[in-house]
């Protein structure tokens, strides 16, 4: 089991996710440090990422697309806020509009990664993801709403088992 | 927020028939939807219309805006699926879908699944990956 523990707070609007791999933090920093590596992880596999620009400092950027099945491309970006190899990441996801201007109509989400060895050749990584307000939330859960989710929860599995088989 | 749950989003809503709710949209439309979204008198309007008491004319008084502005603003909503009419009588009142409307929790699952996801795939790279002395 990687992912450890996961904890949701609409409170504090946050959710915290801890994962333990068999691997040393310089090599977890680096699924987030090289972009070859981030994108064969961030987008789902119907939705594989490219980053097309790399700017992992302070105050730099990360710029990305995600191509989807009908060649459809969301964009998105990050705005790097803290770096620190190989422990800590914070940095702010946003949308992007077609042209890759940040679409500054949609709340961004800040994400701060910390990573830790505990030990025995393993690595604690949190992810932590916080919505700058409730009515961010709201926005945003607003926008994932339609009928179909319910179902499409419970089809989960399949999709799952559909990607198994599809690697 | 991140492009990837709108896509995650589309990649597991798309078989979207409906039996169980209300049968107001079939289809996704997330671009709909970001844009109805988009506009703070939509949102704000959404957030009036929870109680499905006011009609466009008791809605649009709330606004320093012409009638016809607040009314298609109720339809870009209603285009999105994110309010519907409902008729009482003889009035037509603006009602917020709160199927359309979940709660936080409900995205914080969805953040949830998404990371999984995503630590599923960073272990299959590290599992995939060369020895580390050899990067």
């Amino acid at each position: 089991m990687t992912v450890t523990d996961v904890r949701k707070d609409p409170q504090s609007r946050t959710l915290t996710l801890e994962a333990e791999f068999d691997a040393s933090a310089e090599r977890i920093w680096q699924l987030w440090a090289d972009p070859r590596q981030l994108e064969r992880w961030w987008g789902p596999p119907t939705y594989p990422a490219t980053v097309d620009a790399h700017d992992l400092r302070p105050g730099g950027r990360v710029e990305y697309h995600m191509t989807g099945p009908e060649g459809d491309q969301p964009r998105g970006f990050w705005e790097v806020d803290e770096v620190q190899p190989p422990h800590q990441l914070v940095f702010r996801d946003g949308f992007a509009n077609e042209d890759g201007t940040p679409n500054n109509e949609l709340p961004m989400t800040t994400v701060r990664v910390s990573i830790q060895e505990i030990g025995g050749g393993r690595t604690r990584m949190s992810i932590e993801t916080k919505f700058p307000t409730v009515e961010a939330m709201e926005q945003l859960a607003a926008m994932g709403v339609e009928e179909g989710m319910t179902q499409a929860i419970g089809q989960i599995d399949t999709i799952l088992d559909r990607e198994a088989d599809a690697r | 927020m991140s492009p990837c749950v709108l896509a995650q989003a589309r990649d597991l809503t798309t078989p979207t028939y409906n039996r169980t709710v209300v049968p107001v949209r079939l289809t996704l439309d997330h671009d709909r939807i970001f844009g109805a979204l988009g506009d703070g008198t939509r949102r704000d309007i959404l957030r009036r219309a929870i109680d499905g008491e006011e009609g466009v004319a008791e809605l649009a008084s709330h606004y320093p805006m012409s009638f016809a502005a607040v009314q298609k603003h109720v339809a870009v909503l209603e285009r999105a699926g994110l309010v519907h009419k409902h008729r009482i009588g003889r009035r037509k009142v603006v009602r917020t879908n709160l199927e359309a409307l979940r709660t936080a929790r409900r995205l914080l699952d969805r953040y949830e699944e998404l990371w999984q996801r995503r630590v599923e795939r960073m272990d299959q790279l590290l599992q995939g990956s060369p020895k580390e002395e050899d990067r």
